[in-house]
């Protein structure tokens, strides 16, 4: 399979990835030959085969709908790139 | 100081003929003096080593014990540490300071390891040489041109240099198995689900798993005695009856049966790989084992089946980082759109951003049933091969690579021969067993690995067969004269 750098681009904004053309080109090449590598798996019988998300097919476990969690604002915002008056600081998305 | 095993050194603390502050004195004075070459470390911690090893002689002293108690540790810089920077290898989490400590720190720390620093590692887990780290590479102390493997690379290093006498690692694909093979040290992978992910950065959540790597099976047993256990807080974690990992080891081989994969064994492998293999194989039979030929018939498949899988979950984790409450933020964002693409384009490095644009790839409408749901289908089969296997062999035995270390810089422009770096290692991730490398012989005086497969939570007889080699050979207690 031969992806494009349009194709990429695709793929850069749905991932919120910041890409130039240049930049597309180059991973244009690398994707379509793991996109290559990866077509093997056409060859495979999985005809009535479940598809298997757990090693070990478990179950998600379940726990009491409680609130475990102290409040530790102070400290998680302590590495935070831009806060103010407790709160995360992002660009004005309301005009 | 004579340099001494994890276990070695256990015995000397309970003998008091050492203290732990001496030994984290002799364990960081080397770091000192040999990491500037290797870079296996990308955070020390020396006081706060100092003060905990403090604390272990007043434990010992008090007669105390605990199964790390005293002993220096290294810790992947994958697991969160309260206080530490914790940067997965990434310049998205360069400015990150643990706020908590991963469940296997706290385990660990509750078992007194004393913990020497953070080792390097390809970002965010994602490589198999440790060059995708934004700290730079790890080099391999048997040869400085040559990578450590990856993405435990540094712990490799640091261990088989003998700067600590022992090191967690995480692999997803192979990622403690194979530094250990390239390295020349002892690493164990646990069946998914025995160490709690909780606090461990998360690449592919159904394929993470941490573990130990050391110098010996038997010092692997000790470490992984304090990070295996349930955890409430990882919700994969498996809630088993508590297991003391040293206490087979010195069972005998007699009648033990090892499936050799003909898959595994075929033309591809070298005939200087295969000629090691062999005469490591040869000790274990002479030690009773039966030697039994075994097909999976679908492993040509895993490789392809994990890179659809692995960077499938890895997108999805990985979308948290978006320059907000923590890590790297772009300068002057323009909009909220801006700040979340420049901030991720700015913060990852080109493995993980291909990874991530595969996996969104695979899993965008469309493509879904196309990749993903075939990859978890294939993967079913590759886990039924192993399950079929097992009906008639106690471990499966492999190399662990197909080679030795290879050159800094050899792969890193073809990321498909990158990934075949892992074609022994993969499938048993995708399946969730357990698997150990041991050093089992040098090519060019350079180690390479035997590869033990186990039934799942057959941790056990994987470090039994380890600890009985290694009774009987000598590669995993030579190190690189250029650290002695």
């Amino acid at each position: 399979m031969s992806l494009n750098r349009d194709e990429v681009q695709k793929i850069a904004h749905l991932a919120h990835l910041a890409m130039d053309d240049r930049e597309a080109e180059g991973y244009a090449a690398a994707l379509s030959d793991i996109f290559d590598f990866v077509a093997a798996l056409n060859e495979a019988d999985i005809e009535g085969v479940a598809p298997m998300a757990h090693p070990l097919d478990a179950e998600q476990r379940l726990r009491p709908d409680a609130v475990t969690e102290v409040d530790q604002r102070e400290r998680f915002q302590a590495f935070a790139p831009a806060v103010e008056g407790g709160l995360y600081l992002v660009p004005r998305v309301i005009e | 100081m004579t340099l001494d095993t994890l276990s070695g050194w256990a015995r000397h603390l309970r003998a008091r003929d050492i203290s732990s502050r001496e030994l984290t004195a002799f364990y960081l004075e080397r770091i000192e003096r040999f990491d500037a070459l290797l870079n296996s470390f990308v955070t020390t911690t020396p006081e706060a080593a100092l003060a905990a090893a403090d604390a272990a002689d007043r434990r010992l002293a008090r007669g105390e014990a605990a199964p790390l108690l005293g002993l220096p540790v290294a810790q992947k810089d994958i697991f969160c540490t309260e206080g530490v920077r914790t940067s997965c290898g990434s310049k998205m989490l360069d400015p990150f300071i643990a706020p908590y400590d991963a469940t296997v720190i706290e385990r660990m720390n509750a078992a007194g390891a004393v913990m020497l620093g953070k080792t390097n590692m390809d970002e965010f887990a994602m490589g198999s040489s440790n060059e995708t780290s934004y700290y730079g590479p790890v080099r391999n102390p048997w040869d400085p041109e040559r990578v450590p493997g990856g993405s435990s690379g540094g712990s490799a290093a640091a261990v088989a240099a003998r700067l600590v006498p022992g090191a967690t690692g995480t692999d997803t694909g192979g990622s403690i198995r194979q530094p250990a093979a390239f390295c020349g040290v002892t690493g164990i992978k646990p069946t998914y689900g025995r160490v709690s992910r909780y606090g461990m950065i998360a690449f592919a959540s159904s394929l993470d798993q941490g573990g130990p790597l050391a110098a010996s099976a038997e010092d692997c047993a000790l470490m992984l005695n304090a990070m295996v256990g349930f955890d409430p807080r990882d919700s994969t974690s498996l809630d088993r009856p508590s297991e003391d990992f040293t206490a087979g080891l010195a069972r005998d081989l007699k009648g033990l049966r090892i499936g050799l994969p003909k898959e595994f064994f075929g033309a591809d492998l070298s005939a200087s790989m295969r000629l090691a293999i062999d005469a490591a194989l040869a000790v274990l039979a002479e030690r009773g084992a039966t030697l039994v030929e075994i097909s999976l018939p679908h492993s040509h498949l895993s490789v392809p089946t994990y890179y659809v899988v692995a960077p499938a979950e890895c997108s999805s984790n990985l979308a948290r980082y978006d320059g907000v409450r923590f890590g790297h933020r772009c300068d002057d964002p323009q909009d909220l759109m801006d700040l979340y693409t420049r901030s991720r384009a700015e913060g990852f490095g080109a493995e993980v951003k291909r990874r991530i644009m595969i996996g969104t790839y695979v899993l965008s409408a469309g493509y879904y049933d196309a990749y993903y749901l075939k990859a978890q289908k294939v993967r079913r089969l590759i886990a039924d091969d192993f399950r079929r296997a097992f009906e008639q062999v106690d471990v499966i035995a492999s190399p662990t690579s197909p080679e030795v270390a290879f050159h800094l810089g050899d792969k890193s422009a073809d990321p498909v021969q990158m990934y075949l770096s892992d074609i022994y290692t993969i499938a048993v991730n995708l399946a969730g067993l357990p698997g150990l490398s041991m050093p089992a012989g040098t090519i060019d005086d350079l180690p390479i690995g035997l590869q033990l497969i186990g039934n799942y939570f057959d941790e056990s007889r994987l470090l039994n067969v380890a600890h009985q080699f290694q009774q009987d050979t000598d590669w995993h207690a030579r190190m690189p004269a250029a650290f002695l």
